[in-house]
């Protein structure tokens, strides 16, 4: 099975490293994997502040770049349900852009829900002692209907122990450029949730997007708090795997 | 940008207000709760077959009533307004706020009215029917508990269903303690006691009862009220004269169609199945019947409504204000209804304020939603809240509303960022661009701090990762030559 990455923005940008578990764990799976070059961002960002027709520029880009792929792999669950949910509601009904939009939405995964649904992968084979609530990101869970896939692949990791908060489906706050435009209630919802995380004894917030976990994480930072490490959920696979050494 | 500095000291004191931020989230999060339950119920009583449907299907035939409504609402409207006139009431329209005050006022001066008592009612909010009143020399009194506590308090209800739901317990009992004249004990029973003795009396000495009404059925112009207090009916039963100020797009075309729709609001709104009270009003008193105002007004208010009838947005016109959205919506449950300054606030006054009223006046709304899709996923109707104010968000950017910093940074990202070979030299010297921000771990890593312009808004609570020097497209060709692991 041949798939191609899309590493996202934030990804490409800021933790390079998950794409590179994302490329081994699939590789780990047989799966090939290609990464086509012309990839830049999924236009989120350009759809949520209301600049429409910049976002529909990006959607046109990314159905280009990934025409001939049969798989798109994402290790985000917001650009995803972006490109799924949004991506043909950018175009006129029944035109053909948006038949290619809502084409390329279903060739379009997040990387559990690729394992999990598709690849029917569970158990990566990792170890990792600690503690981790799993952050599910709002256009994961409500637009992609993700939300069992990264947990019952965390339950498979060997002494990971998984964690519960009281609402785990609240919004953190992140909301792309809401978190800069509106700081301060975008703060507050970040406190809310890391409140509700520390009480639960917690060494790993895991997500499934670099958003969220940039904005909960740097919240921490500020707040001194260092007994929480937040990262990306093929990240922890992958050093547990490596860790299990198998 | 009056507007946004108005806004952001709204959102500021809320955010500043401890009792009012636990008073919310406390509320908010039983009523949450309380629906999710409710809805689960229905859910396995619909697979028992014991119900007429479960969320999912009965929010779809609901969807479909109130689109189809929406879509004949001239024909609908004439046929509700027919029935009303048979069965002796008499049917106003008023195109705005200002008209439809003065009906009231030209009805209440006709019978010499003075007193007036009211059962809930949003769309009396909405036009400051209170205050109008009040500066006519009318005494209006709210007999909903929620709605009577902000009245003492002198306060806009705060919530569409739950008007004082940002009120503890203690400020309750110092409102009802300043009209008792002494002080009050701040269990809920006393509380409600207190209200009922004051109230009753209200009641009994009334003029005019004014009421909204959460449906009106077409076929047979019969106004239901759904209550839990009571207050509706008393309002609806003693006072000699009945006013029902209702929005115009509240039809419903035929009395079955209230199955479906009173098998959501009340799960919806509060997590009951079916409130207390449940009234339906089919004209006035009828000779022989002991009780009933001898005289019936049904106001049927546009407001801005017929603006959205047709265009993009018309699915918001199918809201039967239940609060779920306001309940589920992450942010109101940090500020409350007050800091959105509107008359319906949380997501769907973001998205109807400007709609009803104008953009551009509430342009700060649509901006205060961190788009989760909550609200949403919640309506019983389905109505795609979180779309909409994107959509909003479309039209200032198109007419030039917006912050030029944040304008200027979408602008350049869009050029950038849709040539890839543009992307890749920006993204690959990003780690040289930020050096001045950058900060060193203990561990010797690296992070953003006090970043400039927009990015401030960002650093000034959180930090920020630091770009990678290689970005992982700098990365894939020695990972492709790795091969992956095995």
């Amino acid at each position: 099975m041949k798939v191609s990455l899309f590493i996202t923005c934030l990804a490409d940008h800021f933790a390079p490293q998950v794409g590179e578990a994302v490329f081994h764990l699939l590789r780990r799976h047989g799966v090939e994997v290609d990464f086509p070059a012309g990839q830049t961002c999924c236009g989120q960002p350009s759809w949520n502040t209301g600049h429409l027709d910049d976002a529909r520029d990006f959607a046109r880009l990314y159905m280009k770049t990934f025409a001939r792929s049969e798989y798109i792999i994402q290790p985000s669950g917001s650009c995803a349900g972006h490109v799924r949910y949004f991506y043909p509601k950018m175009f006129p009904d029944g035109s053909p852009e948006q038949r290619e939009a809502a084409a390329i939405g279903q060739r379009t995964y997040e990387f559990t829900e690729f394992m999990v649904k598709v690849l029917g992968v569970k158990d990566v084979g990792a170890r990792y002692k600690g503690k981790a609530f799993f952050h599910t990101n709002c256009h994961m869970q409500r637009e992609l209907k993700v939300r069992e896939e990264p947990l019952e692949m965390l339950r498979c990791v060997r002494d990971l122990e998984l964690v519960d908060i009281p609402r785990p489906d609240l919004c953190c706050g992140f909301g792309g450029a809401f978190s800069v435009k509106e700081p301060e209630i975008s703060t507050a919802m970040a406190d809310d949730k890391l409140d509700a995380i520390l009480a639960t004894g917690a060494d790993l917030l895991v997500s499934s997007d670099l958003g969220c976990l940039m904005h909960q994480g740097g919240r921490l930072e500020k707040r001194g708090i260092t007994s929480v490490r937040p990262v990306h959920i093929a990240e922890l696979l992958w050093e547990g795997v490596q860790q299990n050494g198998r | 940008m009056a507007a946004r500095a108005e806004a952001l000291e709204r959102v500021r004191k809320a955010l500043g207000d401890q009792h009012l931020r636990g008073a919310v989230r406390y509320t908010a999060e039983n009523l949450y709760m309380k629906r999710k339950a409710a809805m689960a119920d229905l859910d396995a009583q619909a697979a028992r077959g014991d119900a007429i449907g479960n969320f999912e299907e009965l929010r779809a035939r609901a969807r479909e009533i109130k689109l189809h409504t929406l879509a004949h609402l001239d024909g609908y409207l004439k046929q509700a307004a027919d029935q009303i006139r048979k069965n002796g009431g008499v049917v106003h329209w008023a195109r705005d706020a200002e008209e439809a005050n003065q009906i009231v006022l030209e009805i209440c001066r006709k019978r010499g009215a003075r007193k007036l008592i009211k059962s809930k009612s949003m769309v009396s909010e909405e036009i400051h029917l209170n205050q109008r009143l009040e500066a006519e020399g009318l005494e209006i009194v709210e007999s909903d508990l929620g709605e009577y506590i902000i009245q003492l308090a002198h306060e806009t209800p705060a919530h569409i269903v739950i008007p004082a739901i940002h009120k503890t317990r203690r400020q309750i009992a110092d409102l009802f303690g300043a009209v008792a004249g002494h002080e009050l004990p701040t269990d809920t029973k006393s509380l409600t006691a207190f209200a009922r003795a004051t109230l009753r009396h209200k009641f009994m000495t009334a003029d005019v009862g004014v009421t909204g009404a959460n449906f009106v059925v077409a076929e047979t112009g019969t106004i239901c009220l759904v209550t839990n207090e009571g207050n509706g009916r008393l309002t609806t039963s003693v006072p000699p004269c009945q006013i029902t100020l209702v929005g115009m797009e509240k039809l419903v075309p035929r009395l079955e169609d209230l199955a479906v729709m009173m098998a959501l609001l009340p799960r919806s709104a509060t997590g009951q199945k079916i409130t207390t009270y449940f009234n339906m009003i089919t004209g006035p008193r009828r000779p022989g019947e002991p009780d009933g105002p001898e005289e019936l007004h049904v106001i049927f208010l546009d407001n801005g409504r017929s603006q959205i009838l047709g265009s993009q947005y018309e699915e918001v016109l199918t809201c039967i204000r239940c609060g779920a959205c306001l309940n589920s919506c992450p942010v109101y449950r940090q500020l409350g209804g007050h800091a959105y300054g509107s008359t319906y606030p949380g997501p769907i006054g973001s998205v109807l304020t400007p709609l009803l009223q104008g953009l551009e006046e509430w342009e700060e709304l649509p901006q205060l939603c961190s788009l989760c899709g909550a609200c949403h996923e919640n309506c019983p109707l389905g109505i795609h809240l979180h779309e909409y104010i994107i959509q909003l968000r479309g039209e200032l950017v198109a007419r030039g509303r917006e912050n030029p910093l944040m304008r200027t940074a979408l602008k350049l990202v869009h050029f950038a960022w849709t040539r890839p070979g543009v992307y890749r030299f920006v993204a690959g010297s990003a780690h040289l661009g930020t050096k001045p921000f950058t900060r060193k771990r203990k561990d010797g890593s690296e992070y953003l701090d006090n970043l400039p312009s927009i990015a401030a808004g960002w650093t000034m609570s959180r930090t920020m990762p630091a770009p990678a020097r290689r970005p992982f497209h700098q990365r894939w060709a020695e990972l492709e030559r790795q091969g992956g692991a095995k």
